[in-house]
């Protein structure tokens, strides 16, 4: 309905650094009305002058956290916006958020599984709202994140998605680090491709339901492998983030 | 200015012009930059250079075509300008090499009624301006800027350059100008921008 | 879909789902789900797997299956202009 997608002013109730250049904000909003995992929140910044840009993030906690909402934002060193939401923004902090918004990109519990995601640097946001929310409703469809990183220090989440993997409910993450491999990785070291794809994707089919969110590139690539191999063009999802480091 | 919440801290990526004979290069309602955005309605054409050519066409006696070794024998010479972005970024001293829109015109008669000029592109992007708008040095098609060959992102192997009016006016991937009797709005002209562009007097939209 | 990847600029590019709010502030509902049908290559695309080209004057939406241009979008001061001739239709389920 036309009038409750409008700008509210939400307070930042918490930061917390996930790795050296990636960092979550909690934002408290007087007046929201839950989401769906997937889902993402515009941001909107104004200047003294009234130069304004605006940014969208997705949302990284789960629709059960409540009014509290989580977004992850990497910084770019030349970005215009992710600098100063990591440089400057403090708790206490107020920014215009808009959400939340879009259906396309969400998945819950309730479409059931398997559940096949692809994610690349901080693509993997999305992904976890997904994943936090898959486990908090108790799912056990079965579900794996092929997940792409640079180095492994990079990894978005990753003690968290250890936990969630070693919590037996038919969650697998597997891992690929394109630029630097700690010593005695047995895991993959290459950028995302048909054939890895196909490897990660077997055990899981291609009934699955499949949502890939990262670069533009990676997202394609991704997208058209998974077709070729059989999944409908509908049930893989994408969401391209724009450029970040993979 | 509207009643807009402002956030505290935020600047954006804008430099303050400095005062003085800067500060009187920027046309109202824009910010320095001192990097070069890639701003594209589509995917980045690429065309093989034996494949590529320019031509000249409509309202002339006889239309002309060049090939990219027939276009690199033309007179050409070095143009440092200023552009401005209707997307508020303006930057100075860009410096191309290129080849007078006046020089290519020197190689058609252009039938009386010529009034107009469509300028065309690889992937389909097109823009207007009158004709008065393109001549006498005031534009010019760069295949090189900052001494290098101008990079497919940025509209190479060759592009429009018309400083005098906002960047959309500067079409990339030129393949084409189609001289006509009458105007016909190009792809941002037809909706909302405005048909002239003049960045002095800020015609930005139409209407404005 | 077009194999974009030796595309200098791909990782620019985004799709539908960055227009979102967008288009749910103007039309009051959300669109990335919206089929519409190419009106060039006849194939259907929800809005949000559609290719977005955003950052200069206006969004440019193309087809995934053959890069055409399915909707375009302008704001100005006063207004938002959006062209949709480059869908055959858009299809708007109701219930």
């Amino acid at each position: 309905m036309a009038g409750l997608l409008a700008w509210q002013l939400a307070t930042v109730s918490a930061i917390r650094q996930e790795t050296s250049s990636v960092r979550s904000f909690t934002l408290r909003l007087p007046r929201w009305p839950g989401h769906r995992p997937g889902q993402h929140v515009d941001l909107r910044l104004t200047a003294e002058d009234g130069y304004s840009v605006e940014r969208s993030y997705s949302i990284a906690s789960e629709p059960e956290r409540g009014e509290d909402v989580d977004i992850t934002v990497e910084r770019i060193s030349d970005g215009e916006v992710s600098p100063f939401l990591h440089d400057v923004v403090i708790e206490g902090d107020r920014l215009e958020v808009r959400g939340p918004i879009g259906g396309y990109f969400v998945w819950e519990a309730a479409l059931g599984g398997p559940l096949f995601l692809v994610g690349g640097g901080s693509g993997v946001v999305p992904l976890m709202a997904m994943l936090r929310h898959r486990r908090r409703a108790g799912s056990t469809a079965p579900a794996r994140l092929l997940l792409s990183s640079r180095h492994e220090a990079e990894i978005i989440y990753r003690d968290e998605l250890d936990r969630l993997a070693g919590a037996g409910d038919g969650f697998e993450v597997i891992h690929t680090l394109t630029r630097s491999q700690p010593a005695g990785w047995t895991g993959y070291n290459r950028r995302i491709d048909a054939r890895m794809l196909a490897e990660v994707l077997d055990p899981v089919g291609v009934s699955a339901r499949v949502y890939i969110c990262g670069p533009t590139a990676l997202v394609e690539t991704a997208a058209n492998a998974l077709v070729a191999l059989g999944l409908a063009p509908d049930r893989v999802r994408t969401e391209r983030f724009g450029p970040t480091g993979t | 200015m509207t009643d807009r919440f402002v956030t505290r801290g935020f600047v954006g990526r804008r430099t303050a012009p400095a005062s003085g004979d800067v500060h009187d290069r920027i046309p109202p309602g824009q910010y320095l930059t001192t990097d070069f955005p890639v701003l594209s309605a589509g995917p980045t054409p690429r065309i093989p250079l034996d494949q590529w050519s320019l031509t000249v066409e409509g309202l002339v006696r006889e239309s002309v075509s060049w090939t990219w070794d027939e276009f690199m024998r033309l007179p050409n010479r070095e143009w440092v300008v200023d552009i401005s972005c209707v997307t508020k970024w303006t930057k100075l001293d860009m410096r191309w090499r290129g080849v007078s829109v006046d020089t290519l015109l020197e190689n058609v008669e252009l039938v009386p009624k010529a009034a107009f000029v469509i300028a065309w592109s690889d992937g389909g992007y097109t823009t207007n301006l009158p004709l008065a708008d393109v001549l006498n040095g005031q534009a010019f098609v760069a295949w090189e800027y900052d001494g290098k060959p101008l990079s497919p992102e940025h509209g190479g192997p060759a592009r429009l350059v018309v400083p005098g009016r906002y960047f959309w006016k500067s079409a990339k991937w030129l393949r084409g100008l189609r001289i006509q009797e009458g105007d016909k709005p190009g792809f941002w002209e037809s909706l909302g921008y405005h048909n002239r562009g003049d960045q002095w007097l800020e015609e930005r939209y139409s209407g404005d | 879909m077009i194999d974009h990847t030796d595309d200098p600029t791909v990782d620019r590019v985004l799709d539908g789902n960055a227009l979102a709010g967008l288009f749910e502030s103007l039309f009051g509902l959300d669109m990335t789900l919206t089929p519409g049908r190419c009106a060039n290559c006849g194939t259907i695309n929800r809005v949000g797997a559609m290719r977005a080209y955003t950052g200069g004057p206006g969004a440019v939406l193309r087809c995934p299956a053959c890069d055409e241009v399915v909707i375009r979008i302008v704001q100005t001061v006063e207004a938002t202009y959006v062209d949709a001739r480059g869908a055959a239709f858009l299809r708007f389920e109701r219930g």
